[in-house]
């Protein structure tokens, strides 16, 4: 039984991705063809999300707050005003958000409505993010959350979970790891990972470096 | 809307589970689907709660059931056809049978640089806001059958204030056609114990970002 079980599940798989796909075609052919959208453009946007947006611009914010005392300040102050500073995106939303980790406090970030992210410096959330373990569970089992990702806080470090309710969006400022002195921002981008920036993971440290 | 959406605190779903060198897009639909929704949202025909409005409203067994994406392409099939720009008929054939309606704007390709940041929903305020940092507020006990960003988990509790976040649209009112209604909007923050009770870990805090109209004094 177990086995038939198995084909029947594949089976339904199969068949929800090309029912997908034939009705998405569906609705771009026509909507290009009622002239609401070019098909071009689609293209664009698409290559946009996977080339140029994208977790590496988060890490260079943060590595540029590692290395320089006064945008930090600016960085913490607001967000939106210091990151355009930077000269790497034409613009940002209004109200970009860092939250800084001290050996006190980390920070976890979650939309448990729906999917909200800064997607200007983190690009497209993943599936995790989205999902309802994480949307459910980081609220009121914070430490839980982390387990799941193999990350286990210092004794004394206390959680502050920001839920993303409005157009606010948070980026959290991760620790900078130990042995880094001395370090370009480049390098020190290379520890920055994606997860560090949500909370759910730490940098890596200095030995790991790319 | 009580929906299925508002998922913070409920138990049951199982372990967070990341997926290593996960790429943007599992399958082609996926990246277009999330482009001709963000393309058609150019055209200026629906607003940004409208859309999370519509992912709410699909029945709660596909909610739960269906993928992101998935969700995000119902959504649009919902759309396009209870906005008048295209036909269920259509959408069964693959064609248009009948002329478009004129819209706003139409997203070129090369424009699509200047799309990638995030619209602007700061608003001048009607009045000064009623609250500042260091106040102690209540969420109101409010379940509107339509849609709310004021979760579940946060209603009918005391917070305190923490930072005037400006002026924005109005979810509530802007998801369901009845203007931008701009309010203030604050970063509230709550003991773990307030939301959970004792099962909370004792020093959780958790916040919420809180339109003016969700608040009460405490």
């Amino acid at each position: 039984m177990a086995h038939d079980h198995d084909d029947h599940d594949h089976h339904e798989h199969r068949s929800e991705l090309s029912e997908m796909q034939l009705r998405v075609r569906a609705l771009e052919t026509v909507l290009a063809e009622k002239g609401y959208i070019d098909p071009s453009a689609i293209d664009a946007l698409i290559e946009a999300y996977e080339t140029k947006v994208g977790p590496h611009i988060g890490a260079r914010i943060v590595a540029k707050a590692w290395s320089d005392p006064a945008f930090k300040r600016a960085l913490l102050e607001d967000g939106s005003k210091a990151v355009m500073t930077l000269g790497i995106l034409n613009r940002v939303g209004d109200h970009l958000i860092a939250v800084e980790n001290t050996p006190k406090l980390h920070n976890m970030i979650v939309c448990t409505l729906c999917s909200c992210y800064p997607w200007e410096v983190l690009g497209l959330p993943p599936v995790w993010y989205k999902s309802a373990p994480y949307r459910s569970r980081a609220v009121n089992d914070p430490r839980g959350v982390l387990a799941d990702f193999g990350v286990k806080l210092p004794p004394g470090t206390d959680i502050r979970v920001w839920d993303s309710t409005a157009e606010t969006r948070f980026i959290v400022l991760p620790m900078r790891p130990a042995g880094t002195e001395g370090w370009s921002e480049e390098k020190l981008a290379s520890l920055v990972t994606r997860d560090s920036m949500i909370g759910t993971g730490l940098p890596k440290q200095a030995r790991e470096a790319a | 809307m009580d929906g299925v959406h508002d998922m913070g605190g409920m138990h049951g779903f199982g372990k967070v589970e990341p997926e290593p060198n996960e790429p943007v897009f599992h399958s082609e639909w996926e990246g277009r689907t999330l482009a001709i929704t963000r393309a058609m949202g150019y055209t200026g025909v629906w607003t940004i709660d409208q859309t999370r409005a519509g992912i709410e409203e699909l029945p709660p067994d596909v909610y739960l059931s269906s993928s992101y994406y998935r969700k995000w392409a119902l959504r649009l099939e919902k759309l396009v056809v209870a906005l008048g720009l295209a036909g269920a008929d259509e959408l069964k054939e693959g064609h248009a049978l009948r002329p478009g309606k004129a819209l706003k704007r139409k997203l070129a390709a090369a424009e699509v640089p200047n799309t990638m940041s995030r619209g602007s929903f700061a608003r001048p305020a009607a009045a000064p806001a009623r609250f500042k940092p260091g106040d102690r507020v209540r969420t109101k006990n409010i379940h509107p059958q339509t849609h709310t960003r004021l979760p579940r988990y946060a209603r009918d509790k005391v917070g305190t204030v923490e930072a005037l976040r400006g002026c924005h649209v109005f979810p509530d009112t802007a998801a369901i056609g009845k203007g931008e209604d701009p309010q203030w909007l604050y970063t509230v923050l709550f003991d773990g114990r307030e939301l959970w009770g004792e099962s909370a870990e004792p020093t959780l805090k958790v916040s919420i970002e809180a339109f003016e109209p969700y608040l009460e004094p405490a």
